[in-house]
């Protein structure tokens, strides 16, 4: 079994009136089938409202599935007794840097995590340390995060999860709310993270260009699952990603309108450089 | 700039002072305060005053910080001077229009303008010298105690270093909104003071909804980073008691054997 893998997961919101009775049932997350194995990078897709955030709050034991399972690293998450291995397991990044960082120094705020699972002082730092290294913030230990730009903050959130040693972390849009500079920053810490660390990557996004470097790509629309694939595949289906609302990255439109007005191009074509090399062997 | 703006008065520097355990500096304070209403007489306010003058030395905190924080009680401080001033019966030194001044209450009006003067510029030394979040860890682990009177002590410390975090980051979302709902034709800076605080109503509502938002944001964050209250939770960074620290608690000891042994001598000039 994977490391996360969730089996046929309905999750259902009830709103409710006034009086607590049902006005409506919206099913966010319906059927979803996910196997996601060690070490891989995976990304899911999709618009707003195709919950896919619904998705990634049940990965860490937020929300508890209405119907199907959730197993991360073999245990159920809706088991109670379970529930703090399993977040120590899946660790997860949120969207708003501001609203995710507790401490008022950096290096405190890193050493959160540990301290809430009651590791020695001593190991703490070592944690700490070696955390802030790997996303390359530690010049800036001594830092108020107050004084910090996003990408830099969202890089704060991700070395306190990764100082908890999770085997697999769930980042939930962590670029939304940052500028295309903080984007890159935090997109390139993630990637050095599931390449030199080994650690999974479930990356959350709605950025079409975030996902080239993913190993798999799954496409959510409407609480399903529409799409899976390697994003080559994916991006190979210009159409259908247009029907499913999503930005194709504009090289990859180029090659699909200049291979619809008879150019001799490949499907999926994801980097500049790429389409180059293909239109000089036109 | 609002983000510079730092709750307490923290002035950054280096000395002994800085270094001291917040637990010292929590506790020496009490102390000194309580003291100062034993002495019966000018001897003891001496000791008192040698004893502030040397702390203020090590502190390496200008005096004129000091003497800031005095502005504040100014108005409480005349009030106080003058009711013991007029108020207090005993023998008429000076009697003018319909006050007199007795020699009782010059010199109890005198007594409390010292105490209070330096029981502020006392107290002001301990904010002046602890960062605010040594302060909170301070006062945890001073409070530890009362968790056996179900006191949550740790969940209030969270509390106040929760707020001590947000404090700036709502700054900004206040300036943020003001210049927003300016943009959009409110007024905040005329009219009377009633209307003034009607026009606030359309920056608090967005500032509290915000707040709330931010609230639920920041339960999440932490409830997947494994909080769950004090229980079983580990320092980083650990209060432990050093050597001088221990110095530290020593001089104040001294100081309150000198202080009160001679603050309490009863005149006998007889």
């Amino acid at each position: 079994m994977g490391i996360v893998k969730t089996s046929d997961l309905v999750y259902e919101y009830i709103r409710r009136d006034e009086d607590g009775n049902v006005e409506g049932i919206t099913t966010a997350v319906d059927k979803v089938n996910l196997d996601v194995t060690q070490g891989e990078f995976v990304a899911i897709l999709g618009h707003n409202g195709s919950g896919k955030s619904t998705l990634a709050k049940h990965i860490n034991a937020i929300l508890n599935p209405t119907e199907g399972t959730v197993w991360v690293d073999g245990m159920d998450t809706s088991d109670e007794e379970k529930v703090w291995d399993v977040r120590q397991t899946a660790g997860m990044v949120f969207q708003n840097p501001d609203n995710q960082i507790i401490g008022q120094v950096v290096e405190e705020d890193v050493g959160f995590g540990p301290e809430n699972m009651g590791i020695p002082t001593k190991e703490i730092w070592e944690r700490v340390e070696e955390s802030l290294r790997a996303v390359g913030m530690y010049q800036f230990r001594k830092y108020s995060p107050n004084k910090l730009s996003g990408g830099q903050k969202q890089r704060v959130s991700i070395a306190g999860v990764l100082a908890m040693h999770p085997k697999c972390i769930v980042l939930d849009e962590p670029t939304a709310m940052l500028d295309p500079s903080g984007r890159k920053e935090v997109i390139r810490a993630v990637r050095g993270l599931n390449q030199v660390e080994g650690v999974t990557v479930i990356l959350i996004t709605h950025y079409m260009e975030e996902i080239i470097h993913a190993d798999r790509v799954y496409v959510m629309d409407r609480g399903k699952i529409a799409m899976e694939g390697t994003p080559k595949e994916i991006f190979s289906q210009v159409e259908r990603l247009k029907q499913l609302r999503l930005d194709v990255p504009q090289v990859t439109l180029l090659a699909y309108e200049l291979k619809k007005r008879g150019l001799d191009l490949p499907d999926g074509i994801l980097t500049a450089e790429e389409l180059a090399d293909c239109i000089m062997r036109v | 700039m609002l983000r510079d703006i730092t709750l307490g008065q923290y002035y950054q520097t280096e000395s002994v002072i800085h270094r001291l355990d917040p637990r010292v500096k929590l506790g020496g304070t009490l102390l000194y305060i309580i003291s100062l209403f034993f002495y019966k007489n000018p001897l003891g306010y001496a000791v008192a005053i040698l004893f502030l003058a040397i702390v203020i030395r090590l502190s390496h905190v200008p005096f004129r910080f000091m003497v800031k924080g005095m502005r504040a009680i100014l108005f409480l401080l005349i009030l106080t001077v003058g009711f013991n001033l007029f108020l207090t019966p005993g023998t008429e030194l000076i009697s003018f229009w319909r006050l007199t001044i007795t020699k009782e209450g010059l010199q109890t009006a005198v007594t409390m303008a010292v105490r209070l003067t330096i029981l502020i510029i006392g107290s002001s030394i301990m904010t002046l010298t602890t960062t605010p979040n040594n302060l909170t860890d301070g006062l945890e682990k001073m409070m530890g105690p009362l968790k056996i009177f179900r006191v949550p002590v740790h969940e209030v410390a969270m509390m106040m270093s929760i707020a001590l975090r947000f404090i700036p980051i709502l700054l900004e979302e206040t300036d943020k909104i003001m210049k927003a709902q300016i943009a959009r034709g409110a007024d905040f800076e005329s009219g009377n003071i009633f209307k003034r605080a009607k026009a606030l109503v359309p920056l608090l509502v967005p500032l509290f909804i915000s707040a709330f938002r931010r609230a639920n944001d920041l339960a999440l964050a932490m409830e997947s980073r494994c909080y769950r209250g004090g229980e079983g939770r580990t320092k980083m960074k650990p209060l432990v008691y050093r050597k001088r620290d221990w110095i530290a608690y020593g001089c104040i000891v001294l100081y309150l054997a000198v202080g009160i042994t001679l603050g309490r001598l009863v005149w006998t000039r007889a």
